[in-house]
């Protein structure tokens, strides 16, 4: 029995391919082990902040707020089969909408995240229908290009007005409304937990629904799915307006928990994260969006804290090694340790 | 006029790094089927390898050569070392690994080298012909690029290992079959495109100035020429390259608003734009797929 399980933990790409449709019964045991895990990291959830200083407060909302934005690219790329390089763009827009409201017009901080997310749902869904003409590797460039075009877009002088330019915007900290005993930045933790868990039911409702399906549909095989009546270029861009939604909703929260937002706030470099958080997380698999939200939190903390100097290259070789030992993320090696275990059960 | 003739020749000159970098980019895409992120910093670390040399007093005609075999080894090492591990992973992972050997190179070079900027020599020295319209290295840039692309063509058309590697990127399996090493040959192929970024990144360097993160807009006009062209076709990623720097440099002149910041947004922009009315690039070839 030993020997049976070290096999499967040491490759857990080939026990993937190995694993064949589990039966019911250890598909609901599957279930109850999710769930289970599912009630006790909520109830980590809860407990956190009143257990941790506000600086880690802090860094936790980050998590989560990266893991919403994960989990937007996820309906795109895992569950539609559509790459993405350029989600940090969508980020910025939420971001920007909920500042420009606050900023200019007033506006109270909650009101800008619905806005934030339609505003994002419509240009997502713009953007994706050039998109449908492209596939693959091509699509991957459009939407680096687009990363890499966006925060020359908001620096451009005709926005100045809204988006005072480089100088960016600073933002006021919400305290916690009707009284509730919690200091600002739990606060602002809590908000984003729930967003963050209705987000998840959402995207899980979503994948279930006969839309999920077509969406999938069109993921494992678009000629297919287009023969058996799924209007494919509807859903892709649905597809990239949803997920932009998602995205642009976790902007607008970023955008009011950091206080401040500047066109250099979203180099690049944030799309990348947002896909490594994906790749790392495990991509199609919705649960992992909060451990790559980690991964893109903790990890390069944790390498500038090996080496200084060298902290880039030691992100990279983390990376790198994740690479190796889960090629299928956190979701693809924990669904092989799962399909393991329903195996084991069944022909006890 | 006379500006519109120096602007083209610019463009020209620029879009020749922008073609060299399109070709390494294509080399590696035949030869594996992804696109390679930490290309241009693999050219930049082999900038630097050359810059050192030049530091240390070895004379120019020696340090090119050099690098070039430092940086094949270097490709052929990373294939060896990095890649070939990764095995069919999915495409993600790949480039979550691209990625992460982006931030290796690139941290490595600022920790042996510092992120000052360092200007680096011609090998084609200063000075300029046709009364100061385009300078010598200008033109020794455009020269070496088509050197590159003529001596490539002829090696995949003409010699056995060209073939051979042709023959692996095609159809592995049956490359296999015939006796061609095919796990070789994606090393080569590797190796190769590192050179060819070694020998950009010579090039532009006396323009840019010598610095880490000197190849990133560079790398994404390199992508942007090879999508234009068409990832299938070097001699696509060729001309792409230099209608890149070409219409970079236009735009960046008679468009008003763009100026110098908004050169890249543009140059992608219309990437875009040619990829949504002809999704293969121009060069490429449509690529028929069974249900």
């Amino acid at each position: 029995m030993s020997v049976n399980t070290t096999t499967t933990a040491d490759s857990p790409a080939s026990a993937t391919k190995g694993v064949s449709l589990p039966a019911p019964a250890a598909a609901t045991g599957n279930a109850k082990i999710m769930r289970t895990a599912g009630v006790i990291l909520l109830a980590i959830g809860v407990a956190a902040p009143f257990l941790s200083g506000n600086f880690l407060i802090f860094q936790l909302t980050m998590m989560m707020i990266y893991a919403i934005a994960i989990l937007g690219l996820n309906i795109l790329t895992g569950i539609n089969g559509q790459f993405s390089l350029g989600h940090g763009a969508f980020y910025a827009v939420g971001a920007y909408t909920a500042a420009i409201m606050m900023d200019q017009f007033g506006v109270g901080y909650l009101w800008t995240l619905p806005m934030a997310g339609i505003i994002c749902f419509m240009v997502g869904f713009l953007f994706g229908l050039p998109a449908l003409r492209l596939d693959g590797v091509y699509l991957a460039l459009a939407t680096f290009a687009l990363a890499v075009v966006t925060p020359q877009l908001f620096k451009l002088s005709p926005f100045e007005h809204w988006t005072s330019g480089v100088m960016g915007i600073v933002i006021s900290k919400p305290d916690a409304p009707f009284g509730l005993p919690l200091n600002p930045d739990q606060w602002l933790y809590f908000l984003t937990f729930a967003i963050g868990l209705l987000a998840y039911v959402c995207a899980r409702n979503l994948v279930g629904s006969r839309t999920g399906r077509a969406l999938m549909a069109i993921r494992d095989n678009p000629i297919a799915a287009r023969s058996m009546g799924v209007n494919t270029a509807l859903f892709k861009s649905l597809a990239f307006g949803v997920s932009a939604l998602y995205t642009g909703v976790a902007g607008a929260l970023g955008a009011i928990v950091v206080q401040y937002i500047s066109p250099d706030s979203f180099h690049f470099a944030l799309s990348v994260a947002l896909v490594v958080g994906l790749v790392v997380g495990g991509v199609g698999w919705l649960p992992g969006a909060l451990f790559g939200g980690a991964f893109i939190m903790f990890v390069p903390n944790i390498a500038e804290e090996l080496s200084k100097g060298l902290s880039g290259a030691v992100y990279g070789v983390i990376m790198i090694l994740m690479m190796y030992a889960i090629p299928t993320g956190l979701g693809g090696l924990l669904k092989a340790a799962l399909g393991a275990l329903s195996k084991r059960s069944m022909t006890r | 006029m006379e500006l519109l003739a120096q602007q083209l020749i610019t463009g020209i000159a620029t879009g020749g790094i922008y073609a060299c970098m399109a070709l390494a980019v294509v080399m590696i895409y035949q030869a594996i089927h992804h696109l390679n992120f930490a290309q241009g910093e693999m050219a930049m670390f082999s900038t630097f390898v050359a810059w050192q040399m030049l530091a240390w007093g070895v004379p120019y005609w020696l340090v090119i050569p050099l690098t070039v075999v430092i940086s094949f080894a270097g490709g052929v090492a990373i294939e060896r070392l990095v890649i070939r591990p990764l095995g069919d992973a999915p495409v993600l992972s790949h480039i979550v690994v691209f990625i992460g050997l982006f931030a290796i190179i690139n941290s490595l070079a600022g920790f042996i080298w510092d992120f000052t900027i360092k200007p680096f020599p011609s090998p084609f020295g200063e000075g300029s012909q046709f009364g100061g319209l385009i300078s010598n290295h200008q033109i020794g840039m455009i020269a070496v690029t088509m050197t590159v692309l003529v001596m490539l063509f002829l090696f995949f058309q003409y010699t056995r290992v060209g073939l051979a590697m042709r023959a692996a990127a095609e159809n592995p399996a049956s490359a296999r079959l015939v006796g061609i090493r095919v796990g070789w040959m994606i090393a080569l192929g590797w190796g190769m495109a590192a050179a060819i970024g070694a020998i950009a990144g010579i090039l532009i360097a006396p323009i840019v100035f010598l610095e880490p993160n000197m190849m990133l807009s560079i790398l994404l006009y390199g992508f942007a020429g090879a999508v234009l062209g068409g990832l299938t076709s070097p001699t696509g990623a060729v001309f792409g390259g230099f209608m890149v720097g070409i219409i970079e440099n236009l735009a960046g002149t008679y468009i008003p608003v763009i100026g110098g910041e908004l050169k890249l947004p543009i140059a992608l922009f219309l990437i875009v734009t040619v990829l949504v009315f002809k999704p293969t690039g121009l060069f490429g070839r449509t690529v028929v797929q069974r249900v």
